[in-house]
């Protein structure tokens, strides 16, 4: 009998990749239509706006913060790097022709070539080793004002992530999925532990924001870090939180959980820069 | 000429004005320490700001190293009029010191 079971249960764990594997697109409903039944008088779109748009006295003193933000020294500071030449004449205009049109809601793709996911941090490191400049650093400074000032000319785009039909971009999605789902840390949470099914309990005295729509307004002038930050900085963050060491930033685990986090914030309004506590 | 380390933005509303200042500066409290060298980060703090108006002090604010970096400071006066400018000016412990002029709206 016990030799049936396990037999079973061998057959279900082979099994259950195929039967289980939704679409994108069905993960997608689902986890949309599961933040709108919990947050029923919240517009979607709202969800951009993090925990503030789910609890109102938060929201009123970030709308104050909003009023004159702190990442505006960062869009400006990154506007004069953007437009600053190479030494080799070149400049960010040449690796990014529709800057000014807004390019930051198609970040991250998948690009079919390399076999990679290619966030906006990357491809601006690639811009500058291409031509011969240093890399920035990934997770603070110059790299996030250059961010903040491409965030802030792609405002009011929506966000546009495509999974291409491709076992390496399935891969990757379904990476970050794990990621997403996972129980990781001493703490044994997940990712979802806290911004899914307690999205909207207290943490202490904080509230959690719901998942949906976090990565639209990264990077973040974050209160508490008193400058910029980029989304895997946030992500190495909430690992340590849960006491998992977190995977370094740009990692492939990062760049894939980025992958699958943004495509769930499809159909929204890319809001980066933004203020955060 | 070099960019301004202060941003200022003052509306008046019924004689009464509220002025919101974002300045860069490093704010370092001197007890930090380096890292890498293990040596001190010299303190580096602003110690006073001044708003004039029409040749008036209407605020004057003592500071030290405890103010965050880029520092936040909101703060109102009477007394005002839209289209009057204001005078924002720091002036920090190595001597340094920034000002900017506004107009208020």
């Amino acid at each position: 009998m016990k030799k049936i079971a396990t037999a079973l249960s061998v057959m279900l764990i082979a099994a259950t990749p195929f039967a289980a594997q939704a679409t994108p697109d069905d993960d997608l409903k689902a986890f949309r239509s599961y933040y709108t039944n919990k947050f029923p008088d919240v517009p979607v779109n709202d969800f951009v706006n993090g925990v503030y748009s789910i609890d109102a006295a938060s929201r009123e003193q970030w709308e104050a913060f909003e009023e004159f933000p702190s990442y505006e020294i960062a869009i400006e500071n990154g506007e004069e790097k953007f437009n600053k030449k190479f030494a080799n004449g070149k400049g960010y205009a040449d690796c990014f022709p529709n800057y000014k049109k807004g390019i930051k809601q198609n970040y991250p793709y998948f690009d079919t070539d390399s076999g990679q996911v290619v966030t906006m941090e990357s491809a601006i490191n690639k811009c500058r080793t291409d031509n011969g400049e240093k890399a920035l650093g990934w997770k603070k400074g110059e790299i996030t004002e250059i961010g903040a000032y491409l965030a802030s000319l792609s405002r009011g785009q929506t966000i546009n992530v495509k999974v291409p039909n491709d076992a390496k971009a399935m891969a990757a999605y379904n990476r970050g999925k794990k990621h997403f789902y996972a129980k990781r840390g001493q703490l044994n949470m997940s990712c979802a532990d806290c911004h899914y099914y307690y999205s909207g309990s207290k943490i202490r005295a904080d509230i959690l924001s719901p998942a949906l729509g976090h990565p639209s307004g990264f990077p973040v002038y974050r209160n508490k870090w008193a400058g910029m930050g980029t989304l895997h900085r946030r992500y190495g963050g909430c690992n340590k939180q849960v006491r998992a060491k977190p995977f370094k930033a740009q990692s492939d685990e990062y760049k894939a959980l980025e992958y699958f986090h943004t495509y769930m914030s499809n159909g929204l309004e890319v809001n980066g820069p933004s203020q955060r506590k | 000429m070099a960019k301004s380390s202060i941003k200022v933005r003052a509306k008046v509303k019924s004689g009464e004005a509220k002025v919101k200042c974002l300045i860069s500066h490093p704010m370092e409290t001197g007890l930090r320490k380096d890292k890498k060298t293990g040596k001190f980060i010299p303190a580096h703090f602003i110690q006073e700001v001044v708003c004039e108006h029409g040749g008036k002090t209407v605020m004057n604010a003592q500071w030290g190293g405890t103010i965050s970096k880029n520092p936040f400071l909101s703060f109102a006066f009477t007394d005002a009029k839209a289209g009057d400018t204001i005078k924002v000016s720091w002036v920090d412990n190595t001597g340094k010191s920034d000002s900017t002029e506004a107009k208020m709206k």
